[in-house]
């Protein structure tokens, strides 16, 4: 983890060939060729500590947490705690009863809905998300609406892939019960000025979750510097495990809120006659957590912080210039999203060659890429196309894997073009 | 696995220049057939005679293996009576999915361009999803998808 040196001047830059030592599966080789894997806004991946953190835990220290007084039930409870405060410190939230550890950004979002909303949302209220959003800042709201008679508004975006501003201003009223937007588009790597968003929710007092899935990987986020209300994010996309994410919520929200699933470790007492639940964040935690998976999200924010999130941000910018200046290439290369402020992520469309066929065609030279409608339909209906082929980057990506990238498009186009 | 095994000269052939790319506008029966893990959408017209299917065409979008075999389907149904269809369905449905040799590729004609699929998990879909669309509309459901 050495992977930082002194470059030239005095701003040190990302060492990618020590970087990328750190992660086994780098090594590997697909199809005999090396992997080149561009597919890190579906999944990134774990670099060595992460599993090692994972590994160690299980054959060392794992017993359930909260509930023994034994070694090992102390052991697993300090790391599984230890993680939490690894989370609140990363995003800066004051304090780790706004922690809640779930499955991903998926839960938290559903959580959100099902807790925050069904019991106080009714019909008159309004629920207003953009155009961008993956399914998942979706489909929780269009189920919240059915169940509560509240009506789903969704602002705008333009042809360069940006939320329309001033309509999603004008969409907001006092009917506006929450704004739920992207912090980073999925589809098409948009970096959405959520501050100016939230100010303006925050004017009418309407609270703001985002769905921070595409930017904590790859930017410093503070909770409260943004001043949002909620904000949700997967472990698995930030070289943590999958199957752990976190809900980020302000306190006094949380503590509002009812409990969303009921089971163990979510209860102070119970009694046929009356459950008394426990307090934050463990109301919001039913049941076993993943406990390893949230040590292993501790080791991969303790990876990421060892490289520097502003350097990591820099290293995956130059990635962008390069790739958007070598795509440009490409004869008969659309881009789909061309915002100004973009997260290292470029989707794509090829004259005469379906994305799908070039996932298969370009996997046979070693490089992944996602295909399809990335979990975003309606921006793939915005822009009137089927799918899109995106390859998405990390700071471990080297620009010989985007000439690789390149070089398999040529390719694709004189077999099918 | 050669990627040439996938992408044959036919196949490259029948996604360049689908034939039967149409609408039936009278057309006795229609469905169509959406695979949402890649977006593909055909729409399968087909226009009897009888029980004998006079006329078959297709529209919509989708990858070059989807394509080429709604493309090939057309040609290959055209003509034969709805029994020989689902017959010829179920010879495709074991070329596409079955790893031994028993079917008889020589005697698929054209349609035997499509056996390097199998070697391809991911892309199955994308040749059965015409056959399961034209399925859907001999047995009158208007919506098949491959999920």
């Amino acid at each position: 983890m050495s992977a930082v040196h002194a470059a030239a001047g005095d701003s040190p830059a990302l060492d990618i060939a020590a970087i990328r030592r750190d992660f086994p599966v780098l090594r590997r080789t697909v199809r005999g060729l090396p992997l080149a894997y561009l597919d890190n806004a579906a999944s990134s991946q774990r670099p060595r500590a992460v599993i090692d953190a994972m590994s160690h835990y299980y054959e060392n220290s794992h017993a359930n947490v909260h509930r023994g007084v034994h070694t090992l039930s102390q052991e697993a409870t300090d790391l599984f705690e230890g993680a939490r405060e690894k989370v609140r410190r990363f995003i800066n939230a004051k304090s780790t009863k706004e922690v809640v550890f779930v499955r991903g950004t998926t839960e938290a979002i559903n959580l959100v809905a099902q807790s925050y909303g069904r019991p106080a949302f009714g019909p008159g209220d309004e629920i207003l998300i953009s155009w961008l959003e993956h399914h998942a800042n979706i489909v929780p709201w269009q189920m919240l609406c059915q169940q509560t008679g509240a009506t789903l508004k969704v602002a705008p975006i333009r042809q360069s892939g940006e939320v329309d501003y001033d309509a999603f201003a004008a969409l907001l009223s006092p009917r506006t019960k929450l704004v739920a937007l992207a912090h980073v588009s999925n589809a098409l790597g948009t970096v959405i000025p959520v501050h100016r968003f939230i100010a303006a929710a925050r004017a009418l007092g309407v609270p703001v979750l985002l769905d921070g899935a595409q930017a904590v990987p790859h930017m410093k986020v503070d909770v409260q510097a943004l001043d949002c209300d909620f904000y949700a994010f997967s472990g698995h996309k930030m070289c943590g495990p999958t199957g752990i994410g976190v809900l980020y919520g302000r306190e006094s929200l949380l503590t509002a809120m009812p409990p969303w699933q009921g089971g163990g470790d979510m209860i102070l007492a119970v009694s046929f006659a009356k459950t008394v639940y426990n307090g934050l964040p463990y109301k919001f935690e039913a049941g076993t957590p993943d406990i390893a998976g949230a040590i292993g999200l501790g080791a991969a924010i303790d990876y990421l912080e060892s490289l520097g999130m502003e350097r990591i941000a820099a290293a995956e910018h130059a990635l962008l210039v390069y790739a958007n200046e070598r795509l440009a290439t490409v004869p008969g290369l659309r881009f789909v999203g061309t915002a100004p402020d973009k997260a290292a992520v470029v989707s794509f469309t090829i004259d005469h060659v379906h994305p799908h066929d070039l996932g298969t065609i370009l996997d046979h030279e070693g490089v992944a890429i996602r295909t399809g409608h990335h979990c975003a339909m309606p921006v793939m209906e915005f822009f009137g196309l089927p799918a899109t082929a995106r390859a998405s980057f990390a700071f471990y990506n080297t620009r010989a894997e985007i000439d690789r990238l390149v070089a398999a498009l040529h390719g694709a186009r004189e077999m099918l073009g | 696995m050669d990627l040439k095994d996938l992408y044959r000269d036919v196949i490259v052939d029948h996604n360049r220049h689908p034939r039967n790319f149409r609408e039936i506008p009278d057309a006795d029966r229609r469905a169509d057939g959406f695979n949402p893990l890649c977006g593909d959408k055909l729409t399968v017209f087909v226009k009897l005679d009888g029980d004998r299917i006079s006329d078959l065409s297709f529209n919509g979008s989708g990858c070059a293996i989807s394509v080429a075999s709604a493309s090939l389907l057309t040609e290959s149904v055209k003509g034969k009576t709805i029994a020989e269809a689902e017959a010829l369905f179920s010879q495709m449905h074991q070329l596409l999915t079955r790893d031994d040799d028993a079917i008889d590729v020589t005697a698929l004609g054209k349609l035997g361009a499509l056996s390097g699929v199998r070697e391809f998990p991911a892309r199955v879909k994308c040749a059965s999803l015409c056959w399961h669309t034209l399925d859907a509309a001999l047995h009158q459901q208007e919506q098949v998808s491959t999920e």
